[in-house]
């Protein structure tokens, strides 16, 4: 390889850009084309550091707003090269033409998003709306809950997304600030054994094939459109998820850190669990213990993998519970949130259809704090102890104002 | 192309020109190349076409104006002699006549249904400089 390599220690200080940026760098990425923005900007300014420096061979194109970004990764991806970019909110709402032609194409682009509050009014702060935008865009999309798993999860991507039975672009989500700037300790990887688990890409379909010319980007009209839908939702209905589970194994053979496709914390005997995702879930881990000393069994459920939405391994992981809130950190406008609708239809068809509530919380970055959590498990246990839900079903945490509750 | 399920094509909305592996296209004549029945090449759009162009191979003087501006590729030359016009894909854009610097032009565009017997009488003569 015609590059430096680096020296890591086995735990570095880095928040979640590093980690992510180091990720990419070690994933040896080709083509990066991006359009930086907040708070997701030192990604793409670290690939493009470590490339200057000579620890990448590979190409930086940057472009003149996030559509063309993505538009320069559906072509360097189609070309035949590892691709990856990040962005944000705004950014990502502009990309969001682009991302259907990536997943429609079949193309593995690795898109870090950072996730960001979308306006108006302005906003640069983490919350859900820009991951929530993008779910049904076709991606696979991974949540990251602190600097360590934005940088493991972007491993987990590259081995999942170029596998030739998947071959769909994969997201990875971390919140913005929360993560993407708060440093932690991250156990590193070398770059020997990350690129190892990576490993080299291996194209299809590329239109640097000379031998076998492709033409990408076709049209089709009602005679081949709903097929080609029908295949990419069966791949990720049917493909993906074992697919990550089999890159989970064997990265936690490689590193000893265990992923798993919901994440399950004190869920053994608990009666009431809060749902979330992102930074979120480290806090509702840290009450829940909490709640369980004053008695109640509380426990965490955090989605680990967004889409394909885990929807029986969540039925699975609720089993037994009497009470569920569903957090979403995004305003559903007019409906209830995403995480509460998604939970409903896991639970509806079973047998322990638990009380499910759902709450909005942390818009524009507004914090989440665990006195919040603690008020919440109370709620969630005076509802198993009434036996019936005795609020409304969808609540809102931590607004200024007179209490919002609807439904 | 066949009405085939959902399960039986490549992933990707990606459609080959060829089947299987091919070699030294640049050094095979387009007539002398398998397309696939995918490649645009085996589909006629001469039905987009409103106005035709005709050549009048009797004031060509072979500059090849035509073969390079042509968007579609249409020109068909050879050995660097101008034979004629892909009808299967020319759109009838009349840049090929437009380019042709000639006296009178060696191209010139016509009503479809003009056969091209009726197009070559009614060729103008010399345009005479005053």
């Amino acid at each position: 390889m015609a590059f430096d390599k680096m020296e890591l220690k086995d735990i570095e200080v880095w928040d979640g850009n590093f980690a992510a940026a180091q990720a990419l760098r070690q994933s040896q990425i080709d083509v990066v084309a991006a359009y930086p923005i907040t708070p997701s900007t030192p990604i793409v300014e670290g690939y493009a550091k470590f490339l200057a420096d000579g620890y990448i061979e590979g190409e930086f194109v940057m472009v003149e707003s996030e559509h063309a970004a993505m538009s320069g990764c559906v072509g360097a991806s189609a070309a035949g090269g590892r691709v990856a970019t990040a962005t944000s909110s705004q950014g990502f709402a502009l990309m969001i033409e682009v991302l259907y032609q990536a997943s429609g194409m079949r193309l593995p682009i690795i898109l870090n998003v950072v996730n960001r509050a979308l306006a108006a009014p302005l906003n640069v702060n983490g919350d859900h709306a820009d991951m929530y935008l993008g779910r049904d865009s076709g991606w696979i999309q991974l949540g990251a809950y602190c600097p360590q798993d934005a940088y493991d999860l972007n491993f987990i991507a590259f081995k999942v997304a170029e596998d030739h039975d998947v071959r769909l672009p994969c997201m990875v989500h971390q919140d913005g600030f929360m993560t993407s700037h708060t440093a932690q300790g991250v156990h590193t990887l070398t770059d020997d054994v990350a690129y190892s688990f990576v490993g080299d890409f291996k194209p299809m379909n590329d239109m640097l094939d000379f031998e076998h010319p492709v033409t990408h980007g076709v049209q089709t009209e009602e005679d081949w459109h709903f097929e080609h839908k029908a295949r990419q939702h069966n791949d990720l209905m049917t493909k993906v998820l074992p697919k990550i589970q089999a890159a989970f194994d064997s990265f936690e053979k490689l590193s000893g850190r265990k992923y798993n496709l919901v994440e399950s914390y004190d869920m053994a005997d608990a009666d009431v669990c809060v749902v979330c995702m992102g930074s979120s879930v480290e806090t509702a881990r840290e009450v829940a213990t909490e709640m369980r000393a004053k008695g109640i069994k509380a426990g965490v459920v955090g989605i680990r993998v967004i889409r394909p939405f885990p929807f029986m391994e969540i039925a699975e992981a609720l089993k037994g519970v009497k009470a569920i809130a569903a957090l979403d950190r995004s305003s559903p406008n007019g409906a209830p949130g995403m995480l509460f609708n998604e939970i409903a239809g896991a639970l509806y068809n079973t047998a322990d259809r638990a009380m499910l509530c759902g709450y909005i919380y942390g818009l524009g970055g507004r914090d989440l704090t665990k006195k919040h959590l603690a008020n919440l498990y109370t709620e969630l246990q005076a509802n198993v102890d009434a036996g019936k839900i005795t609020t409304q079903l969808q609540q809102f945490i931590g607004v200024r104002g007179p209490k919002l509750a609807f439904l | 192309m066949a009405n085939i399920g959902w399960d039986e094509f490549e992933i990707g909305a990606m459609l080959r020109t060829f089947d299987g592996k091919i070699d030294d296209i640049a050094g095979t004549l387009q007539e002398d190349r398998a397309y696939s029945p995918n490649s645009s090449f085996v589909a006629s759009v001469a039905d987009w076409r409103i106005k035709k162009p005709v050549f009048n191979k009797d004031f060509c003087i072979d500059c090849q104006f035509c073969w390079v501006y042509c968007p579609d590729l249409s020109i068909i030359a050879r050995d660097k002699k101008m034979i004629g016009v892909d009808m299967d894909h020319c759109k009838g854009c009349g840049i090929c006549v437009e380019v042709c610097p000639t006296n009178p032009k060696s191209l010139l565009m016509f009503n479809e249904h003009t056969d091209e017997e009726t197009a070559l009488a009614q060729w103008p003569t010399k345009e005479e400089k005053e």
